[in-house]
């Protein structure tokens, strides 16, 4: 009896494990087939013959700019947010200041901002100062929207640091700036590296600003980018499936290497809200 | 030691960057959202001050209460469904072999863009080549319907999706609440005679209550700034049938360049976000702390 329960509670976990996979492994063999075959046979069928093609002709056919885009976007938007993140929660845990508090629960508050109220708003600032179809706009919008969750992240690591690394980096004669860059900074990294994964994720996915800010071709990121992109390849399945498989890739390669940050990361965020 | 690190200009100099930026890009633009509402103005012209026009029109605009409408079924919709999410964890925690890997698995949707999903899934309901109506022929029905063109369906059919994108979040969360209860309180459960099923929901579920609630006002203000899959599967269609909050003040900013309009709707978003937070913070944290 205990065994038929146990067999029926694992059986429902690979249900739901099947439901969150299979339209995945459907898109994905689906990118290697044309229309004829995505149409005429079965959808779980392995392709008659592997068309890595359909990705060549997408990447070549304008993906490979919107890669590029999204790469160096995301990049430096990381090390900003990063390196903003981990000076301003340095000021708020380890130096001694009576606004500190106020200062943190700004922060705070800033989590639970719904970004289509501050739209519109943004998008005229960025117009009066040049910063509308130009990618550093985005750059600066992801930093600012990025920087509430990441110095959450940071903050309880940062509480945990034993006041004596500073007393004795102090009684040494070292600066605060060295001993920020060169003994508070090294030893974060466990968590810097969390937050860094959790940075990549948001970036690399986020819509809503790019679709609003760029207009240029040239400037656009995957997520924008396959939209136009799908628009012009609707009937061509193999292509669609293609495209969507290049622009998940790199997230799913970042999950497999370091799944662990992930999982930490995503349950940090859970105070997002 | 005290005077280095309280050195007033070194501490304008760390704080600085993230405070400006924070304070310049999120909080100004939501003043200016609830001021530009006070506007008529298309975005580029001059701004007219016309008062609290733009406010009472919303309040009268039944788009934007059916797109609320909208937003708020998806609030209820994701609400019920923490349920199975729960049920999920208390089996997956329930010392399971290879749990780790099924989480994983299960948080894999959770990682894409809402474009990627939401493209995906266009496919999916494709009306005849998709896999669900390929499967749904297979097993005799006949005339399976198109589900993003039917205004009936089309709601539940973009919330599958969602289902599919968050799972694997809710999961990973309740797991670790689950996994964070010390083992000696169901050791002794056990021993006094519990079942599985007390344990789990006389012990275990209210152990976990404040991590529920926590979960419930994500679920519910997640659903309410709802945007990116909806306006990529349906943009808000056919018909309206799928328009939400968000979505429709997107629309009216840029798409019919009514930006004194669409600010105004922004900033009832933001402030029925803030009430409907608050509220269900008050309704659902438990009275006193629990510690073990």
């Amino acid at each position: 009896m205990k065994r038929v329960g146990y067999f029926f509670l694992y059986f429902s976990l690979l249900v739901v494990a099947l439901f969150q996979i299979v339209p995945l492994l459907w898109l994905f063999i689906f990118s290697l087939k044309d229309n004829r075959e995505i149409f005429a046979g079965s959808p779980f069928a392995l392709p008659s013959e592997f068309r890595w093609e359909n990705y060549l002709k997408v990447w070549d056919g304008g993906i490979g700019i919107y890669f590029f885009n999204s790469v160096w976007i995301t990049t430096l938007a990381i090390v900003l947010t990063v390196l903003f993140a981990s000076m301003a929660t340095f000021a708020i845990t380890r130096m001694r200041w009576r606004l500190s508090g106020a200062v943190l629960s700004l922060f705070i508050i800033g989590l639970m901002i719904p970004i289509h109220s501050a739209l519109i708003p943004l998008y005229s600032m960025f117009l009066s100062v040049n910063l509308i179809d130009n990618p550093l706009g985005v750059v600066i919008t992801y930093t600012a929207y990025n920087l509430p969750i990441t110095m959450m992240i940071l903050l309880g690591f940062y509480y945990t640091l034993p006041k004596e690394i500073e007393e004795a980096a102090v009684i040494d004669g070292c600066s605060v700036n060295r001993m920020f860059f060169q003994v508070i900074l090294p030893m974060t990294t466990p968590v810097m590296a969390t937050t860094v994964v959790i940075n990549m994720i948001y970036n690399w996915n986020e819509f809503v600003f790019v679709n609003t800010f760029i207009s240029s071709e040239k400037y656009k990121t995957l997520t924008v980018g396959i939209q136009n992109f799908i628009g012009q390849y609707m009937t061509d399945w193999g292509a669609i499936g293609a495209t969507l498989i290049i622009s998940v890739l790199p997230i799913i390669i970042a999950f497999i290497f370091f799944s662990n940050k992930v999982v930490e990361g995503i349950s940090a965020s859970a105070v997002k809200g | 030691m005290n005077k280095v690190m309280s050195n007033k200009l070194l501490i304008a100099l760390y704080i600085s960057p993230a405070l400006l930026l924070v304070l310049v890009l999120v909080f100004i633009p939501l003043i200016l959202s609830g001021y530009y509402g006070l506007m008529e103005w298309d975005g580029i012209g001059d701004k007219t001050f016309i008062g609290l026009e733009n406010y009472i029109n919303g309040l009268q605009d039944m788009k934007f209460w059916s797109s609320a409408y909208h937003s708020f079924l998806l609030a209820i919709f994701s609400t019920l469904s923490l349920g199975i999410y729960l049920v999920i964890s208390f089996i997956l925690a329930s010392k399971i072999k290879g749990s780790d890997l099924l989480r994983k698995i299960y948080l894999i949707p959770m990682l894409l863009s809402s474009v990627a999903i939401a493209q995906l899934w266009i496919k999916v309901y494709n009306p005849s080549n998709g896999i669900l109506n390929v499967f749904l022929k297979q097993i005799g029905v006949e005339n399976p319907p198109a589900w993003l063109a039917d205004p009936s369906l089309v709601l539940f059919a973009i919330f599958i999706p969602i289902l599919w994108q968050y799972a694997g979040f809710y999961i990973l969360i309740y797991y670790a609440a689950l996994k964070n209860i010390p083992e000696s309180l169901i050791e002794a459960a056990r021993i006094d005679g519990a079942s599985a099923f007390q344990i789990a929901t006389k012990i275990k579920l209210p152990l976990i209550k404040e991590v529920v609630s926590v979960t419930v006002v994500l679920a519910i203000v997640g659903s309410l700034k709802y945007f990116d899959l909806i306006y990529v599967m349906t943009s808000g269609g056919p018909n309206g049938a799928s328009e939400v909050m968000a979505s429709y003040m997107y629309k009216l900013a840029f798409s019919s360049y009514n930006f004194g309009y669409g600010s105004a709707i922004g900033f009832l978003l933001l402030i029925i976000t803030l009430i409907v937070t608050f509220i269900v913070r008050k309704l659902t944290t438990p009275k006193e702390r629990i510690e073990y």
